[in-house]
């Protein structure tokens, strides 16, 4: 295990981290102000991906690529919560759970019947095609440096956004609590399009971003989701704050642990076993660590006050 | 004091900066009903909350029958015999007004665990969920489902359900929050055909019912007890007339 | 006094009473009707979704009367398939082991996972279930010597008492028609019992029961054993019917496709979650015989069930028989 390695792995982490916040954080505003569990997040993440390549075949360019898919997943995710989500928002979790699931179903399957189910690509804008040197030794994608920024860019504007203007205190209080703030008179309706608008914007940048990194296939929503879940869970629902944090520690939790824990298993079994072993409690590292925080603390570490 | 069958020492809860009951001493005798009033906002929901277990506090102890139930859960607390009526009715909307009562009956009839044999046709928990009915004056309404009873009904079955529980205190928060006269009249004449059977700590508002019922009463201002004694001596009380009876009684 | 007890209201049944009556008959008819039609096809159909039923109506105890949304409940399913696929690895294939293994294996894992999920509520009781199904679909996924990813092979069903009983593909629709009937009565009961109404009244209002005396903790607890037990006797017929295990079988959408059977048929009525499977896998059956993109139509289905038939299908045919009776 080389320091190299560790350094990269670590930027790998950071990488995933900011991934997860961008969709973490559409995830638990809506869940914390609007109290609706939107499973479908992760869908979005995907619909953003698909139409990113469709412009970008229309287009040629990744950024107009990236402009107008944003818009368009933005347009998606305000029909979605005008058709569909508004009228759930009294209902209890469970109807939640279920209507998302059948959009899952539905934006899964859509996208393979229009786009087929062979995974495609994206391909990253020239500028940022590279590897650059680090340090010594430390030669790590540009691509993945411009992701981990904008993540950050993303998370402070959100920071200054939520904690110093009129809106975003009025997103915190809708987190706290929701009835109060439209019993002040707020156009509460206006206030969840918003809020959920954004978040579908997030989540489909973040499936933009990732497009030239991996591959863009049906169902690659799923398991961002889950992890997205676990990230809003442990940081607490309702919080940026939390979500931020949380995110990063997933990261490279989950990061660090799929590529040392064979090795760190070693040192207390032999190489066989560890090789079985590793793998399994590397996928299951986040979720041990998500039981361990709700046993600890069962409303996460950092939950919106009063809930 | 050593018989009492209720006892809070220096009982403590804030709120972040707000100091809801402040070293707050107080007991029951066994047999006496004795009433807490106070104005809104004195912590009177908050202290009941505190004897029944759901909410825990800063410091301080509560000895139920001798016994340290500080740190007991709520249900411990409910199988030792102390039950409590909500200000806001706590029912079960979906059973019936028997069922409900029924289920208080249940819990102090044997185990629970039973996997058989229908629970709703039980003349063991149904027999004394009747009489705890027709007790409050609901006998007439034991099917209806709880969630179609009117306010005051509600109130009442309140009462039933923590009568069901056999209780050796019974803590009332606001029975009669909301209740018309005749309601009010009913509820009271309950109370007093059962004074005497266990202890019970009424907090409320109506000061007719209070001072009707009340063999001891407390003045409940900020969290602390201002004065604390026989009906006449804290109506005649200056302090008390100032803080608080003086607005009550015209 | 005398005391009538009307239909306690914790499951109105309407006109509806006959419904289990029929749902059974017609399972019990459809081997007959298959040797009759000669679609032999049919018969492991029904089994299949027997064997689901039997897993939803567990689902339905959790969610549907005690408001505890299990995400995770495919686990148990899993956990009862891979006992009977382990242990024919190692030779041990008679059902008087493999069955008491299976149940064994997945109460245990509700009752381990059940102490930690069941200190935690709503959306976080969702999640923590999902957790710790997600654990078991990762360990099954990295069980090298028993297919791993790929799943494991099972050379042939369960002896029953040595008797290869269940080979004979009639037979063993008739043992998995008793396991659904049995789970189904067993599990009526326990709703009715003074168990049952715990549970229930602390679905209404866990604050209520709690100040009446019960702890209401473990009868969460218990409950989530029992219907871990069960869905892992689903598991154990379902290695049997199909010969085959696989972490698939563990999958978090295999879990909300339980809920969602659950939820089609109607919570709270055990009538529905049968009900439910079987309208799921049918549909299934039938709309993939179309277009391997049926979910694309399911979906939105499902979205509108949500919006406009909160009862399920068994309030919609409750609805039903209210207007006809009436008129």
């Amino acid at each position: 295990m080389s320091t190299t390695l560790l350094a990269v792995q670590i930027l790998n982490g950071l990488q995933l981290g900011v991934l997860l916040f961008l969709v973490a954080a559409g995830l638990t505003l809506v869940f914390g102000v609007m109290d609706f569990i939107n499973l479908a997040h992760g869908a979005q993440y995907m619909l953003g991906a698909y139409l990113a390549v469709a412009f970008y075949a229309l287009t040629g360019s990744f950024l107009s690529a990236l402009v107008l898919a944003l818009a368009a997943a933005l347009a998606f995710g305000l029909v979605l919560e005008f058709a569909v989500f508004r009228h759930l928002y009294d209902r209890d979790h469970l109807d939640h759970v279920i209507a998302t699931f059948g959009i899952i179903l539905f934006l899964n399957h859509g996208v393979k019947l229009v786009w087929g189910a062979a995974p495609l690509s994206l391909p990253m804008p020239e500028l940022f095609s590279g590897s650059v040197r680090l340090a010594e030794g430390l030669v790590y994608p540009v691509w993945r440096l411009v992701i981990i920024a904008a993540g950050l860019a993303i998370a402070a504007l959100l920071y200054v956004l939520v904690a110093h203007t009129r809106i975003g205190m009025l997103v915190r209080a809708g987190a706290t609590n929701a009835v109060m703030v439209s019993a002040l008179g707020v156009n509460i309706r206006r206030l969840f399009m918003i809020v959920f608008g954004f978040g579908a914007m997030l989540a489909g940048f973040a499936g933009i971003m990732i497009a030239p990194i991996l591959s863009v296939e049906p169902g690659m929503g799923d398991n961002i989701l889950i992890l997205a879940f676990v990230v809003i869970v442990i940081g607490g629902i309702g919080s940026i704050r939390g979500a931020f944090l949380a995110a990063l520690l997933i990261g490279l939790v989950d990061t660090l642990g799929r590529s040392f824990s064979v090795d760190i298993l070693r040192l207390v079994m032999g190489p066989s076993p560890a090789r079985t072993v590793g793998p399994a409690i590397a996928s299951m590292l986040i979720y041990l660590l998500m039981a361990v925080v709700l046993y600890v603390r069962p409303t996460g570490l950092f939950p919106a006050k009063g809930r | 004091m050593a018989d009492a069958v209720l006892h809070l020492e220096k009982l403590r809860k804030s709120f972040g900066a707000l100091v809801v009951t402040d070293d707050l001493t107080f007991d029951v005798m066994p047999g006496e009903l004795h009433a807490v009033i106070g104005p809104n906002g004195a912590g009177k929901t908050t202290l009941i909350n505190q004897i029944s277990g759901l909410v825990a506090p800063d410091s301080g102890t509560i000895l139920f029958a001798g016994r340290d139930i500080s740190a007991l859960p709520t249900h411990a607390r409910a199988e030792l015999g102390l039950a409590r009526s909500f200000q806001v009715s706590s029912i079960l909307p979906g059973f019936s007004a028997l069922e409900n009562v029924a289920l208080a009956v249940q819990s102090r009839a044997g185990s629970s665990f039973r996997v058989l044999g229908r629970a709703a046709a039980e003349a063991a928990l149904n027999g004394p969920a009747m009489a705890a009915l027709a007790d409050v004056g609901l006998a007439e309404r034991a099917q209806i489902p709880a969630g179609e009873l009117s306010h005051g009904e509600k109130r009442a079955l309140e009462l039933a359900i923590a009568l069901a529980l056999q209780p050796k205190v019974l803590l009332l928060d606001e029975p009669m929050a909301g209740t018309g006269r005749e309601e009010t009249a009913r509820l009271v004449e309950v109370l007093r055909r059962l004074k005497g059977r266990f202890s019970v700590v009424l907090v409320e508002h109506d000061m007719t019912a209070v001072f009707a019922l009340a063999d001891r009463i407390s003045v409940l201002i900020y969290g602390r007890i201002l004065a604390s004694g026989t009906p006449a001596g804290v109506r005649a009380d200056p302090r008390v007339v100032a803080a608080y009876l003086g607005d009550e009684m015209e | 006094m005398a005391v009538s007890l009307a239909a306690s209201p914790a499951r109105p049944r309407g006109g509806l009473q006959a419904l289990p009556g029929g749902i059974f008959l017609a399972f019990a008819l459809i081997p007959i009707v298959a040797l009759l039609t000669g679609d032999t096809y049919l018969v492991s159909l029904g089994s299949r979704v027997m064997i689901f039923a039997i897993a939803a109506v567990a689902l339905d105890l959790l969610v549907g009367y005690g408001a505890l949304i299990s995400f995770g409940h495919a686990a148990f399913i899993g956990l009862g398939a891979y006992a009977v696929g382990i242990l024919s690895v190692y030779g041990i294939t008679d059902a008087l082991v493999s069955l008491p293994v299976a149940l064994a294996v997945s109460a245990a894992y509700a009752l381990l996972t059940g102490v930690v999920c069941l200190r935690t509520s709503g959306v976080y009781f969702i999640m923590i279930t999902l957790a710790f199904g997600q654990m078991a679909f990762f360990t099954a996924s990295s069980l090298a010597p028993f297919g791993g990813d790929d799943g494991l092979t099972i050379a042939a069903r369960n002896t029953l008492a040595g008797f290869p009983l269940l080979r004979d593909e009639r037979a063993f629709y008739y043992v998995v028609f008793f396991c659904l009937l049995g789970t189904y009565v067993f599990c009526r009961a326990l709703v009715a019992s003074r168990f049952g109404r715990v549970v229930r009244g602390a679905k209404e209002n866990p604050v209520r029961m709690a100040t009446i005396g019960f702890d209401v903790y473990r009868f969460q607890l218990a409950t989530y054993v029992i219907a871990g037990a069960l869905a892992g006797l689903s598991g154990f017929l379902l290695a049997n019917a199909t010969e085959f295990v696989s972490p698939a079988y563990m999958s978090w959408q295999r879990s909300g496709e339980l809920i969602v059977m659950v939820l089609l048929g109607g919570l709270g009525s055990l009538d529905g979650a049968i009900v439910g499977a079987a309208a799921y896998l049918l549909t299934e059956e039938w709309l993939s015989g179309f277009t391997e993109h049926w979910k694309v139509i399911f979906g939105p289905v499902l979205v509108l069930v949500v919006l406009f038939a909160r009862g399920g299908l068994i309030g919609l045919a409750r609805d039903l028989v209210r207007r006809f009776t009436r008129g």
